[in-house]
């Protein structure tokens, strides 16, 4: 790992102006042709993570290393990010309704993203437009790309912001919860067509925070916790026997496909801690069952085999 | 469309009706004043008095008397006024509407040039002391009175500093029409219009301002910013499309009750013969037939601004042009 990963994060914090700090060191790593599901529940930092990655943050403070094809993201000038941003990193957002500007065709501002990056004509762009909208699904591509977003319904205007996010054909590509907004059957179509773009070769970074989605479309998977990660490794390892007592909880909290169904779905007592109230060890030690007094110390991210890593005592050498 | 279009003016041409009506009862149909005497003015001689109720149908229903009154005033056109010397009205609106309309397009030139600036560049620099600096100087135009800003002008260019380098391209005060002398017409609008559009450019900054930042937090700016988009363009071509709306309505409506006699005080100070002035007049002596054109007039312009504005806002969001007639 590290020189040859498409996106190497490491130590990643984030500070807000006033001292408080939202990430707590962030590290993973992200291949071509690999899909990285970021799981956790709301506020433990996924999208925080993702904006650090394309520079979306203004006014937050990071430290550490975001190392993107050999260059250190951080600290970089906005003025080479935006070269960056959109052409060979994109990023598709969680809510397809309001990430389109209202006024203009959805055709106008695919054309736009393609005419900051490359030179081509108006006339070039628009069939370039009208290729991938065909591509990514979208019933009559020429026509859909004159219409507004209102116009369209959530999963073609979901198609689209991917078809959008695609246009430059993007290394690494951030997907922030992608399919939320969106009913079940959008939802796979979406995810298989996340497949596609990794089986093509680009990173795909898949936030989320359902076990569903990153069993569909993932390959790895980095669980995240009050701004740190807590454990990583290949998706299968992971769903199958999830190491860290927060991995264990969270899946336990999926209610079962097959065989009796529990009277209660057991769910994990307490609050994640906020910025403020973090505790100086192990962030998860006051919900945790297996709390031991070592729990006090805040324990690495160590690797316990083969590409799994797991920040918890109870796997300490 | 056509259809939208045809619904859209007969929506018009009622809400004229429905103001004619108001205005015409207002005037003439206030029970316990005889409008007769009103119109020939103060110390009418019988004779004087007994032709106005005859040519007015005074005498007859109000339905009758209603009719009358827009007949004289949209088709025959002779309504005249008794306190001015039998003059006739509607032609005296019609030659103030063009000095009315160049000081208003002026003014609007101004505001909206200022605004602009002013409202983005507080915007982009928001919290600094430019931001507040600006803030604080629209605060100033919008709180004084346009009549002591011309008066205040007029002292300046017209008497103190009048002779310096820097003001002796000032014409005296009045309107030269721009058919007799463009150069003139220009510099005599100039110093007024300004004057006028100094409150507006305040106000506008602010609106400018505020919709602009909260523009800024909508989530397709946060797309535009991870197309790749530059600063210039995040603001300019993305911002400010969505913050238009309130502002081109605002527009709208200040466009058009300016037009309609709201530039009164400008006109007045800078003794440019407009709608403003003419009513002002009017007012002062109780003319009334003349004061039923003006407003007549005023409403007519607000009404057909309006139908501009709605025409505007379908051109700069699509979702109210399907909203408004469905698909």
């Amino acid at each position: 790992m590290g020189a040859d990963s498409l996106l190497d994060i490491q130590n990643l914090k984030l500070d807000l102006p006033d001292g408080r700090r939202l990430l707590e060191g962030v590290s993973f790593q992200v291949q071509a042709g690999e899909a990285l599901g970021v799981v956790g529940e709301s506020g433990s930092g996924k999208s925080l993570t993702a904006m650090s990655v394309m520079g979306l943050l203004p006014g937050l403070y990071a430290s550490g290393q975001i190392v993107f094809a050999g260059q250190n993201l951080v600290g970089l000038p906005d003025k080479s990010m935006r070269k960056l941003r959109g052409a060979r990193i994109a990023m598709i957002f969680q809510d397809p309704m309001t990430a389109f500007l209202p006024v203009r065709s959805i055709g106008a501002q695919i054309d736009e993203q393609i005419r900051l990056h490359q030179p081509r004509s108006r006339r070039e762009a628009r069939a370039r437009t009208v290729q991938l909208l065909g591509r990514m699904g979208v019933p009559d591509p020429a026509m859909a790309a004159k219409r507004y977003p209102h116009q369209l319904s959530g999963g073609l205007r979901q198609r689209a912001m991917i078809a959008m996010a695609l246009s430059c054909s993007p290394d690494l590509l951030i997907a922030d919860e992608p399919t939320t907004a969106l009913d079940v059957t959008v939802q796979a179509q979406i995810l298989t067509l996340l497949r596609e773009i990794r089986d093509e070769g680009a990173g795909v970074m898949l936030i989320t925070h359902d076990m569903g989605v990153v069993a569909q479309a993932c390959t790895h998977v980095a669980v995240m916790y009050s701004g740190l990660v807590v454990e990583r490794g290949p998706v299968r390892d992971v769903l199958d026997r999830p190491l860290h007592p927060y991995t264990q909880a969270l899946l336990a909290a999926i209610p079962p496909l097959e065989g009796p169904r529990p009277e209660q779905l057991p769910t994990i007592p307490g609050q994640p801690p906020t910025p403020e109230n973090r505790p100086s060890g192990c962030v998860f030690a006051p919900r945790c069952g297996f709390v031991r007094p070592d729990c006090g110390v805040r324990p690495a991210l160590i690797e316990t085999e083969e590409g799994r890593r797991v920040a918890c005592v109870l796997y300490a050498v | 469309m056509i259809a939208a279009l045809l619904s859209r003016i007969g929506q018009m041409a009622l809400v004229i009706f429905g103001i004619s009506v108001l205005v015409f009862c207002i005037f003439f149909a206030t029970p316990g004043a005889d409008p007769t005497a009103r119109i020939a003015g103060r110390g009418a001689s019988p004779q004087v008095m007994e032709r106005v109720r005859a040519e007015y149908g005074f005498d007859r229903p109000l339905p009758v008397q209603y009719v009358r009154m827009m007949e004289k005033l949209f088709v025959s056109r002779d309504l005249t006024s008794f306190v001015n010397h039998g003059q006739k009205v509607v032609p005296e609106v019609a030659s103030a509407a063009p000095v009315t309309l160049s000081l208003v397009l002026w003014a609007a030139f101004f505001w909206v040039m200022g605004s602009l600036g002013i409202g983005i560049v507080s915007a982009v620099l928001r919290d600094s002391w430019v931001d507040r600096f600006m803030m604080v100087l629209g605060l100033i135009g919008l709180s004084m009175p346009v009549f002591w800003l011309g008066e205040v002008v007029n002292l300046f260019t017209q008497s103190r500093w009048h002779d310096t380098w820097m003001f002796r391209w000032v014409p005296p005060l009045g309107y030269v029409p721009l058919t007799e002398n463009p150069l003139g017409w220009a510099r005599s609008l100039l110093l007024p219009s300004l004057t006028l559009a100094v409150s507006f450019m305040g106000l506008y900054a602010r609106i400018l301002r505020s919709e602009l930042l909260s523009a800024m937090g909508e989530d397709s700016i946060r797309t535009a910013r991870a197309k790749g988009a530059g600063p210039v363009r995040v603001w300019l071509w993305h911002g400010l499309r969505l913050s238009w709306l309130s502002y081109v309505s605002l527009f709208g409506l200040d466009f058009a009750q300016l037009l309609g006699g709201g530039a009164l005080l400008t006109e007045v100070v800078f003794a440019l013969p407009g709608v403003g002035r003419l009513t002002y007049q009017a007012l002062a002596t109780l003319d009334l037939p003349l004061i039923m054109a003006t407003v007549m007039y005023a409403a007519i312009f607000v009404v057909i601004a309006n139908a501009l504005v709605d025409g505007i806002y379908a051109l700069l969001d699509p979702r109210i042009r399907e909203g408004q007639y469905g698909r």
